[in-house]
Parts: C-alpha cells; sequence; structure tokens
C-alpha cells in the first residue's frame, strides 16, 4: 500500500532524513519511533504532501506520487496531528470542521456521514454546534480522527496523536484508532516517541536516529528485548524504565 | 421550524439542525453584544445617526441650502434649533443632511477599503515569496506617499466631488489593513489547523477565504472602527481645500472648516458639527469594540 524508498529531505543545509525506505501492506500498520529531531515526523509530513522538498520515490497504492498531490490523493491519504488544540479552526464548529473535506470533495449525504462518523469515534451528536475550546482534549483528537476519516481514507498517518493528552485519555484514543482500522481496514503509520504507544498499535516498528531507519523490528521481537541496534535497546531500557520506576 | 423561533429554540444547548444552531449562534452573539452597555451605547448612536440622515427630508425645519443673509449667525433658538451659519443657514437642518453626505462617504469608503486590505493581506501572507514580496513593495509605495496629497492629486486628476473624494481615500487607506490582514495571516498560516485544510485537498484560493480570512475579520473591524473618525477628518479636510463634497451640499467636516473663524463669538456654529463627528467616532468605536468581543468565541 505504501512504498517508499530512499527518502530525503532537507531543510537548507542540513538533511534531516537520510534515505529511509519502508513498506507497509494494506491494512497493515507501521510504527515510528525516535528520540525528537530524529526525522520521524519529517518523514511524515513528507509522505502526507505537506512538505514538498524531498527527493526519492513515494508510492501510494502502487502509484508513484511528486510533490504536489491532487484531490484523488487526499481522498486516499489523510492526516491527524499531534495537537487537538492546533490542528482544529478555532473559529468553527465542529459541524463546519466536519464538513469542509466533504464540500471539497464533492460527496453527498453531508448530515447523515456527519452523524455516522461522530458516533463512531464516540462523539455525542451535542458536540457537533459546538466549537473546539468548548471540547476537552481527548474530545478534540477524537474530532481530528473524525475529520481524517470522513472522506474515507485508506491510509492513517498519525502524528503522535495521543503524546499531548493524558495518560488515561491516551488509551482510548488508542484502542478507537485500533478498532477503526479495523472495521475499516485502514492502513496506518504511526509516529510516537512512546515504544509502548508504537507497539500496542503496529506489528511492525522502524527505529529512527539521525535521519536514518537504523532498526526495523516486529513488535514481539522488540518486547522480548531482541533488539539488533543498540539505539533500539536504549530507547527499550528507557521505556521499561518509564513505565516499571524502580 | 419557524412556528418555534423562540427562546428555547434559539438557547438549546444541543441544536437539532444547521440553521438552529447558526440562529442560535447569532442570538448568543446577540444577547453578548446587548450585556456590553458601551457597545450597545454605540450601537444606538450609530443607528440614530443613520436613521436621521435617511429621514432627513421629514425631520428637517429648513431647506439646508436656503440662505438668509439678514439671519445669519443666529443664537439657537425656536425657529432654528442650532442656531444659523456664516450664510444664514439653519444648522440643524444642515446638520441632518450632512449625515447623509458625511457617513455616506465613511461608510462607502470602508465598504471599498476593507476587502481590499483584507484581499491583498491574505493573499500576500499565505502566499509568500514573490507574490508577498510584489503586493507588500506595492502596499509600501501607497504608505510612502503622504494621505491627503495623494488623495489630492488623485482628486486633482478626476473632477472635484463625494464621488472622488471616497475614491481617493479609499485609494490611500487600505495599505495599513493589508498590513494588519497580511500580519495576522502569517500568524496562523503554518499553523496544524491550515496544514489540516491543506490536507482535505482543497484549493488555496477557497483556504484564504474560508479559513484565514475570517480569522483576520475581528483585527480588521476594530482597526476600522478606530479609523472611521480619521476618515471624516479626511473627508473633511478635502472639503475644504475644494476637493471634496462641493458646496452647498452640507457636509459636517466642511461645516466645521467654514465656520472655524467664529469659535470664540459665535462657539455653536463650528461646534455643533464637531460634536456630530465626535459622537460619530465615538458610537463607531465603541461599537467596533464590542463587535471584536462578540465576534472571537474564543472570548467567551
Amino acid at each position: 500500500m505504501i512504498e517508499v524508498e530512499q527518502l530525503r529531505v532537507r531543510f537548507g543545509d542540513n538533511e534531516v532524513v537520510k534515505g529511509v525506505s519502508l513498506n507497509v501492506p494494506a491494512g497493515g500498520s507501521f510504527g515510528i519511533v525516535g528520540e525528537s529531531g530524529s526525522g520521524k515526523s519529517t518523514v511524515l509530513r513528507a509522505l502526507s504532501g505537506l512538505n514538498g522538498a524531498w527527493t526519492g520515490r513515494i508510492a501510494i497504492d502502487g502509484e508513484s506520487v511528486g510533490p504536489r498531490r491532487d484531490k484523488a490523493f487526499f481522498r486516499k491519504v489523510q492526516m491527524v496531528f499531534q495537537d487537538p488544540y492546533g490542528s482544529l479552526h478555532p473559529r468553527q464548529t465542529i459541524d463546519r470542521i466536519l464538513s469542509e473535506p466533504l464540500l471539497v470533495h464533492g460527496m453527498d449525504n453531508i448530515e447523515r456521514r456527519i452523524e455516522t462518523v461522530l458516533a463512531e469515534v464516540a462523539l455525542p451528536n451535542a458536540v457537533r454546534f459546538r466549537y473546539p475550546h468548548q471540547l476537552s482534549g481527548g474530545q478534540r483528537q477524537r474530532v481530528a480522527i473524525a475529520r481524517a476519516l470522513i472522506a474515507e481514507p485508506e491510509v492513517l498517518l498519525l502524528d503522535e496523536p495521543t503524546s499531548a493528552l493524558d495518560v488515561s485519555v491516551q488509551a482510548e484514543i488508542l484502542n478507537l484508532l485500533a478498532d477503526l482500522r479495523e472495521r475499516r481496514n485502514l492502513t496506518y503509520i504511526l509516529v510516537s516517541h512512546n515504544l509502548a504507544v508504537v507497539s500496542h498499535l503496529c506489528p511492525t516498528v522502524g527505529v529512527m536516529l539521525g535521519g536514518q531507519m537504523v532498526e526495523v523490528i516486529s513488535a514481539e521481537d522488540l518486547r522480548a528485548g531482541k533488539t539488533q541496534h543498540p539505539h533500539t535497546s536504549e530507547l527499550r531500557a528507557l521505556s521499561v524504565d518509564l513505565e516499571e520506576p524502580a | 421550524m419557524s412556528a418555534s423561533f423562540s427562546r428555547a429554540w434559539l438557547l438549546d444547548e444541543t441544536p437539532a439542525s444547521r440553521s438552529q444552531a447558526a440562529w442560535g449562534r447569532r442570538y448568543r452573539a446577540w444577547l453578548d453584544l446587548r450585556s456590553n452597555p458601551l457597545a450597545m451605547i454605540g450601537l444606538v448612536v450609530v443607528v440614530a445617526f443613520v436613521l436621521l440622515s435617511l429621514a432627513a427630508p421629514l425631520l428637517a425645519t429648513h431647506d439646508p441650502g436656503v440662505q438668509d443673509l439678514t439671519n445669519r449667525l443666529a443664537k439657537p433658538s425656536a425657529a432654528h434649533w442650532f442656531g444659523t451659519d456664516e450664510l444664514g443657514r439653519d444648522i440643524y437642518s444642515r446638520i441632518l443632511y450632512g449625515g447623509r453626505v458625511t457617513l455616506g462617504m465613511v461608510i462607502a469608503v470602508v465598504v471599498l477599503v476593507a476587502p481590499l486590505g483584507l484581499a491583498v493581506g491574505c493573499v500576500a501572507g499565505y502566499a509568500g515569496g514573490t507574490v508577498d514580496r510584489i503586493l507588500m513593495r506595492v502596499t509600501d509605495v501607497f504608505l510612502a506617499f503622504p494621505r491627503l496629497i495623494l488623495a489630492l492629486a488623485f482628486v486633482a486628476a478626476l473632477k472635484p466631488g463625494v464621488e472622488s473624494a471616497v475614491l481617493a481615500i479609499a485609494l490611500t487607506a487600505w495599505p495599513p489593513y493589508a498590513r494588519l490582514a497580511r500580519a495576522e495571516t502569517m500568524t496562523v498560516r503554518n499553523s496544524d489547523f491550515v496544514a489540516a485544510c491543506r490536507l482535505t485537498g482543497a484549493p488555496a484560493g477557497r483556504i484564504v477565504l474560508r479559513h484565514i480570512a475570517p480569522l483576520c475579520v475581528p483585527s480588521l473591524i476594530v482597526r476600522i472602527t478606530l479609523d472611521m473618525s480619521s476618515i471624516i477628518i479626511t473627508a473633511a479636510s478635502l472639503g475644504f481645500l475644494g476637493m471634496g463634497a462641493q458646496p452647498p451640499s452640507p457636509e459636517w467636516g466642511a461645516m466645521i472648516a467654514t465656520a472655524k473663524r467664529f469659535i470664540f463669538e459665535q462657539w455653536w456654529v463650528p461646534t455643533i458639527p464637531g460634536l456630530a463627528i465626535f459622537m460619530a467616532s465615538l458610537a463607531f468605536n465603541f461599537l467596533g469594540d464590542g463587535l471584536r468581543d462578540v465576534l472571537d468565541p474564543k472570548q467567551r
């Protein structure tokens, strides 16, 4: 479903992503972990079309895509951002936010689709005519997920979708994402710095360090500690320490 | 649905339809505005001035152009409520008719200037790069000219009159709004919600028009209402120089300009149009401040 070969992204003289390749089958789920500045979000932004200054090859559904994407691409690929406070227009109601993709793509049945998608992300109908600032963080992230889903994409790019949320809310959102993937047969790429989050949702995990993908490992091997690269072991040790404070 | 246009229907926390939500929002905005006394004073004064100007032929006691040189510079009296000017014309009637000219000019300028400044600023801010540089240099060129001089040159090139004055003021008044709109646009253009709009596949025009421009409107409204008084004064200056409203057409600024030499002996002659300008400007400011609060749902 998603093929990336030798993706390179530079900001000025600084090469941030140095030849990353990955392959996600349809219905699959791939996690990218790494420290801040390792280039993981940059990979995602290049994939989504937000950043056009990359070289290499990106193919979705067997079709190579260029730096500029057409509407059909955005029907297929959607993204959920890290910060639910910043990713929703502050002066638009939830109804307006959700109807926008439908209007852009000229889809019918706007009323029914909004009701369906709200139910799907377990939001009460009462939030429909509220503004984002009247909702909690978890509710906002549900709205952001609903917006990504409403045009019925096949691929969802998740940029740290839970890191701005409370721990208890994080679990809810992760379970929601897992459910949705099963129900809609979505393909995920999840970026996070939290190994627990990634391995919960993704059977395969890529570890990034300094713009390179240093290891691709299955979630089982990761949990069992069968790591190859020292950086993976480091990250793993760190997250185990954090989860079980001595 | 229209039958149930009640308070409860409007204030329903869980509106059932889009139109109910929209009407509810408008009603809440109205309640907000109503709870702000200064804004209400502004609204009442502005509406009163507009209504008085519109109804001038019904309310005026005299013809605003008729001169009576035997009764010039008369004190306010039962016959002439605000007295008469240096040519014996009834000031009360001239204030009423002058409202049409002055307020009409102000409103025409705002209607011309606000969309232009907003469009230039938003496009420049969102597009960035070469487009931004070209549009902003054009803006700088207009900013570099002294406002009145440019307006004067412009009116001189056209024929003197209210329409030319409006065009000239509009031409010199838009750059600050473009700057303001550009600054506002720059603060939001890299935000995640704009990125999310781009990811819906929306064309740039739609993003600017439907997502970015509405965010610039509140600060633009405040700025415009603060500028109303200076627009009135620029119009008056043009009138004073013979380039604005042509005599005998009554215009508040021109009325002050011609009567200012009587300020010590017959104070009411220049003071009354001055009061009219002062009250109109103040009312616009109050109203604009209140509108800003209402238009920004985050401030509630």
